[in-house]
């Protein structure tokens, strides 16, 4: 099967998941990409016609709660292992638009 | 420019977000009330730390039915949630969980009426669940954005319409029709100052002619009535300018500012959206069994259109009492109560949409604070049909003591201010004496042929009995008297 992962399908990827791959790292995520498609390919060989697409391993159904307030942790707690803030924000580099 | 106007059809689609009044959050149980100090309603799911695994909030599927069942919509009875991926800093996870294929509610729709009564059914293609995200602030620091996440979770419908809306005054309407909704199901407190309905507006022109749609543009941040007409008024004439000046409209997402009354580009599509939906694992689908449902009917109040229908149709009221009587589901509610015990509609309904709303805007209250009871209020309304009291007397002595003593009826105070209206023929000849010795000239005038001047005895006798003579009574006294003589 030829290679379905390209540089360029890496640059849309990165620039979604805002992260970036550069020489030796770009060359590697492209081979790995590529390998796990190639592995998850193979279920391709079966034939699937007139079988509903699994969405859910478990058969559980309705797994609902009440409307409840429970409040777990305080806002120290939720800031504690953030690498910037202040006494009341998360604090992160500036984004701009949506 | 007015002719080349006439010759588009501008054609709108509406999509809403409408924030859930539920206590807790859709997929968690931090809260999820609005206004508390940053990051103080958050848990480690909304944080979306390692190994945390989401669970839909029942309340939230009781709500979208109840939506579902009040736009006549379908409601899908197997339900699975999605996840939509996109990179930003309020969306802890990653992705936000939402509804992708088979939203909840499909092919609904909601009926709007102009200021003429006139109705027009607008189509809704889709109400999906989904979770909000929290809120970035870029204003704040010069370097950083600080983030907030109060919000992130908090569940809420959207609600996209068929782009069947042709005017910035059917957007109008049946926005205001959706927030009544929402309003009378308790499910949303419509506050679009507080951002608990959101509105996009997909705006596009055609020629009149033609059956196909034009390139339409996205305008997203419309957070008031105002901004929405406004909004959609100029993108509507920027799109016939540049098509009559030869240009294209472009597909594009665009900003409305309220302050220049403009709106920008914030992104065009060729950078399209990629969202790379996928089932979402970690949620068990919800199914809707035909119990569920009608649990959710037997639980559902009198809605606008219904209630609008029966004052027209059976009380024979206005379109414009029926209007505002339905306006909220509380003056509603109030009214319901009144024709309950009176039979007089039409006067029962100018109580309300007169005296009682003058009242409640003078004070700017709602309803739940005004002093006097519907059954007061028809007790005066049934004093007055049966000739007990002058509408004069119950407007201007009767009421004013209801409002400041609550706890006495009406009746009470007619008798105790020595109110209540005569027929006594003996008392009202007497009186009817008194006015005409009173205007002896006049009584020539009278019998030379000057008619009108019945109205002055009458008038006069009325006054000598301080409003309770009951008036028909007066007039075949007086006119008896005249005759005569």
């Amino acid at each position: 099967m030829a290679p379905v992962i390209t540089e360029s399908t890496v640059d849309k990827l990165a620039h979604l998941a805002r992260l970036s791959f550069e020489g030796e790292s770009k060359q590697k995520i492209i081979k790995d990409l590529n390998n796990i498609l190639g592995f998850v390919e193979k279920l391709n060989e079966l034939d699937t016609e007139g079988v509903p697409a699994l969405t859910h391993i478990s058969s559980e159904i309705n797994n609902l709660r009440e409307d409840k307030v429970i409040q777990n942790i305080t806002r120290e707690d939720a800031l504690k292992n953030a690498p910037k803030k202040d006494s009341f924000y998360f604090r992160v580099p500036k984004v701009i638009g949506e | 420019m007015e002719n080349s106007i006439d010759k588009y059809q501008p054609v709108i689609g509406l999509e809403i977000h409408a924030q859930l009044s539920t206590k807790s959050k859709a997929f968690s149980s931090d809260s999820a009330e609005y206004g508390e100090l940053p990051n103080s309603h958050i848990s480690a799911i909304t944080l979306a730390h390692p190994g945390t695994l989401p669970r839909l909030n029942k309340e939230v599927v009781n709500f979208a039915i109840k939506l579902g069942l009040a736009t006549h919509s379908e409601i899908n009875k197997y339900n699975i949630f999605a996840r939509k991926n996109y990179f930003y800093p309020d969306l802890p996870k990653g992705y936000q969980i939402s509804q992708h294929t088979g939203p909840v509610c499909s092919n609904g729709s909601v009926t709007i009426k102009n200021k003429s009564g006139v109705k027009k059914q607008i189509g809704l293609i889709r109400i999906h669940i989904e979770e909000d995200a929290g809120k970035s602030m870029h204003d704040q620091d010069p370097e950083d954005s600080l983030v907030d996440l109060n919000r992130a979770g908090v569940p809420l419908l959207e609600i996209v319409t068929k782009p069947e809306i042709y005017s910035s005054e059917e957007a109008h309407l049946f926005l205001s029709e959706m927030r009544k909704l929402l309003r009378y199901l308790e499910i949303c407190d419509g506050n679009m100052e507080e951002g608990s309905m959101r509105c996009d507006a997909n705006i596009s022109i055609k020629k009149k002619e033609d059956e196909k749609l034009g390139t339409r543009t996205e305008v997203k941040n419309l957070n008031s009535f105002k901004n929405i007409r406004s909004a959609i008024e100029y993108e509507i004439q920027r799109q016939i300018e540049l098509i009559e000046s030869g240009n294209r409209v472009k597909q594009e997402t665009r900003r409305f500012d309220a302050h220049s009354g403009k709106t920008f580009v914030l992104r065009s599509k060729e950078q399209a959206d990629d969202y790379r939906y996928f089932p979402e694992p970690d949620l068990s689908p919800v199914v809707i069994s035909a119990e569920w449902i009608e649990q959710i009917q037997r639980q559902m109040p009198g809605l606008p259109e219904e209630l609008y229908e029966k004052y027209v149709n059976q009380f024979g009221l206005s379109h414009y009492d029926a209007v505002v009587i339905t306006e909220t589901k509380e003056i509603a509610l109030y009214f319901e109560e009144l024709v309950m015990h009176t039979s007089n509609y039409k006067s029962a309904a100018n109580w309300v949409t007169v005296t009682v709303k003058s009242y409640l805007n003078e004070l700017g209250i709602g309803i739940h604070e005004y002093p006097v009871s519907p059954v007061k209020i028809a007790e005066l309304i049934n004093m007055i049909d049966n000739q007990l009291i002058s509408n004069h007397i119950a407007e201007k002595q009767i009421y004013p003591l209801m409002l400041t003593h609550k706890e006495k009826m009406p009746g009470d105070i007619a008798k105790e201010m020595n109110l209540l209206q005569t027929n006594d023929t003996g008392l009202l000849n007497e009186l009817v004496e008194k006015a005409i010795e009173k205007y002896p000239e006049k009584i020539l005038e009278y019998k030379n042929g000057k008619k009108g001047l019945l109205g002055l005895f009458v008038g006069e006798v009325m006054k000598l009995s301080k409003g309770k003579a009951e008036p028909k009574a007066v007039n075949r006294l007086v006119l008896e008297k005249l005759e005569g003589n």
